[in-house]
């Protein structure tokens, strides 16, 4: 046997650009042991080792960000802008999601430690997806991201809603995986190579059979990602998924998952980007159906959850019409709008899913629109935070949601596709329907049940909310600094990044509507705030400041509250079940 | 297209034509005398009894699982060390640390997997109740319950669950 090929030096390994993965997940590795000798009665020890090491990952990449762009390992690890931002965005996912799930778990008696460590784990393999243009490395964190995310979802053991969610996940994902390598296969058989940039040269050959397998490759390979991310011919999972999994779960799958996939889409297609005579008119249909099937449906939905799920598929839609301007014109218009998309819908999904959890009582969760009926009398800070956000997800200006779908369509008219930004304009409209739907819900309605559900929020779950809808307002403030940073033009830009802008709520709250539009594009705001919809949107814009006074309200009622959650409790629960 | 490969795909087609004649032929042409004791099920001649549908306990599938981690990491071991004898210097410090880490994940893994009681085969004295998925005032009922039914039967699977 030959074994001279392994007499070679190892790979030269800068540990500085592994050193967030390496730290979320070995993080992880310290929960399961904590996990495993704990106290049986409670996870604040596990909680508190993920926060602080979500806190030094974090760290460890803000760190980096004025360090050089390059790969190391090998080529197996990357390190450039959009990747340290993505791994950011998804270690403030991590950290956000943990904060208001104890309390959730321990209401729907599912407060298994276990979730952390898995948690983490996934969260590290969205960081690898990110980071990488080794495309075995990718399928890796794919993996890793996605064996977590199936257990969690099927956590609710005792469900059988939770069960099926798990089962479609884990076999449909089991699909989209095999897909995605068999499509690796191809373009290694195609090019000799597992990295990206060696399917552009490979293309130069000019061979007619590399070409046909490239193709074939790069297809099964949008197939697989296409699946996580859930575009439109591969979405049917996302909805009974979504709604199966425990709420803090969904919220975290929603956010991560998807910046994940999208990360990873945008990798290979960039690598693939000589082919996109190919696959670029294919995409634009998937995009336009991405965009417009989910919306349609939503509207018929009566789960929040469920809704918030179409929503997330339509958002996907959204990037993918940025992703696809980038690709266009990869010169003239950069990655920066789709990033800025991404930050700004992780942060409202956390923020969304963390308020869909406040109904949960007794092992059972309340999240059908009836039951957000008259949130407004029980948790007045609940409704603001609510309005706010559903506000980013339609696009109301000084919200994060409006730049970043400004900047799309911004984008998709500058590189040509004019139907795509046409189509993104007429869903905004669309998609207003059903997230007002949730606002009407919340405020219009009235309380519809004998006894109401009770009225506490608990601190994590509040901190969570505040320091979520800080970002979504704050973040408009990022945008230029984003922006330079992203497109290279100038590294000290960046100063205070957006996972870490929950350091001075109450200031950030004020200033943002003392200045209502901080970054003015006057010429396209009518284009995307849409003909029509526009003045009834401007209420609910003005609803956060009105929520800042009543933070004390909640406190107030917490005693009845507590009182009322007593007495119902026991009473309440045989009615359900039955 | 490629002409060396003509003879198989003759090969295969011609295969095919052959079994789906043989069933097919058989399937028309053979007698048909229909009996109770040809059509019950065959059991190896004991009488069969009960639904295929059973549900058994996955602690079968746990076990099954547990084996291949074991399987893999011999793999991984055995490949390693082949290379691991004849490399020079700098490789065997570089590969030593790498193995070294995946071994302790793995001990770490096989750790929590006996904390937590995995392959304790009867798991309804040693798994926390809610860990099972039953309400925990219940749970002293379920196992009594559980204790006197044979295993596969509904309420001995409801612990498998």
């Amino acid at each position: 046997m030959n074994l001279d090929q392994f007499k070679v030096a190892p790979p030269s390994v800068d540990w500085i650009t592994l050193l967030p993965v390496i730290l979320v997940a070995s993080t992880g590795l310290v929960a399961l042991l904590i996990e495993m000798f704990r106290p049986k009665q409670t996870n604040v020890a596990i909680i508190w080792t993920s926060l602080i090491g979500l806190g030094v990952a974090a760290g460890s990449l803000i760190l980096q960000m004025g360090q050089p762009s390059g790969d190391t390992f090998a080529g197996m690890a990357l390190r450039d802008p959009a990747s340290l931002v993505l791994q950011l965005v998804l270690v403030g996912v991590c950290f956000f999601t943990f904060f208001f799930s104890e309390s959730y778990l321990r209401e729907r008696r599912i407060p298994f430690g276990e979730f952390y460590p898995l948690a983490l784990w996934s969260t590290a393999g969205g960081m690898i997806m990110v980071s990488t243009e080794n495309l075995l490395m990718l399928f890796i964190g794919l993996e890793v991201l996605s064996i977590s995310l199936y257990v969690m979802a099927g956590m609710a053991r005792q469900e059988s809603k939770s069960e099926e969610s798990a089962i479609k996940y884990f076999l449909l994902g089991a699909f989209a995986s095999a897909f995605l390598l068999y499509g690796i296969a191809l373009v290694y058989g195609a090019t000799g190579s597992l990295h990206l940039d060696q399917i552009a040269r490979a293309y130069a050959l000019n061979d007619g059979l590399t070409e046909k397998l490239l193709i074939f490759g790069v297809g099964f390979m949008l197939v697989g990602l296409g699946f996580k991310a859930a575009l439109v011919p591969f979405h049917q999972w996302a909805p009974d998924v979504y709604q199966g999994a425990p709420t803090n779960v969904t919220g975290f799958m929603a956010a991560a998952a998807k910046v994940a996939a999208i990360g990873a889409l945008y990798r290979v297609l960039s690598g693939a980007v000589d082919l996109s005579g190919t696959w670029m008119p294919l995409l634009i249909i998937i995009a336009i159906l991405t965009m417009t099937i989910p919306n349609l449906i939503a509207c018929q939905q009566k789960n929040v959850k469920r809704i918030l799920g179409y929503s997330s598929i339509a958002n996907a839609g959204y990037i993918l019409v940025g992703l696809l301007a980038h690709l266009q014109s990869p010169d003239k218009i950069g990655i920066e709008t789709t990033v800025f998309f991404l930050v700004s819908y992780a942060l409202v999904t956390i923020g969304m899913f963390a308020l869909l959890t406040l109904n949960a009582r007794d092992g059972k969760e309340g999240t059908e629109l009836s039951d957000f009926y008259g949130l407004w009398n029980r948790h007045p800070l609940a409704a603001g935070l609510m309005v706010l956000f559903v506000a980013s997800l339609i696009g109301i200006p000084i919200t994060g949601g409006f730049f970043a779908k400004l900047g799309i369509f911004n984008d998709a008219v500058n590189a040509g596709l004019t139907l795509l930004a046409i189509v993104l304009a007429i869903n905004s409209a669309i998609s207003c329907y059903y997230y007002l739907g949730i606002v009407r819900a919340a405020f219009v309605a009235e309380e519809t049940r004998p006894q109401p559900l009770g009225s506490t929020m608990p601190p994590g779950l509040r901190f969570t909310g505040i320091a979520c809808a800080v970002g979504v307002l704050g973040i408009s403030f990022f945008l230029t600094p984003i922006q330079a940073y992203l497109s290279g033009k100038d590294p000290n830009a960046w100063t205070n990044p957006p996972a870490t802008a929950s350091t001075g709520p109450s200031e950030n709250l004020s200033s943002s509507t003392t200045n209502p539009s901080p970054d003015p594009d006057p010429d396209q705001d009518p284009a995307l705030t849409n003909p029509g919809e526009a003045p009834p949107d401007q209420p609910p814009a003005d609803q956060p400041p009105v929520a800042e006074p009543d933070e004390q309200s909640p406190q107030e009622s917490s005693g009845e509250a507590a009182g009322e959650s007593e007495g119902t409790g026991p009473a309440a629960n045989p009615a359900p079940s039955r | 297209m490629n002409g060396d490969m003509t003879p198989i795909l003759i090969l295969v087609g011609v295969a095919a034509l052959l079994c789906a004649a043989m069933v097919t032929l058989s399937w028309v042409l053979g007698p048909k005398k229909q009996t109770p004791y040809k059509q019950a099920a065959y059991e190896c001649g004991v009488a069969p009894s009960g639904s295929a549908m059973e549900r058994f306990p996955i602690k079968f599938y746990l076990v099954a699982i547990l084996f291949v981690l074991f399987d893999i990491e011999v793999v991984f071991l055995w490949s390693w060390l082949t290379i691991f004898k004849d490399a020079d210097l700098p490789f065997q410090i570089f590969s030593f640390w790498a193995i070294m880490i995946y071994m302790a994940l793995w001990i770490i893994g096989d750790a929590y997997v006996l904390k937590v009681n995995a392959i304790d085969w009867d798991e309804t004295t040693s798994i926390a109740p809610e860990k099972l998925g039953l309400p925990e005032a219940s749970f002293e009922s379920e196992v009594r319950a559980a204790a006197g039914a044979p295993i596969g039967s509904p309420v001995a699977a409801r612990g498998g669950q």
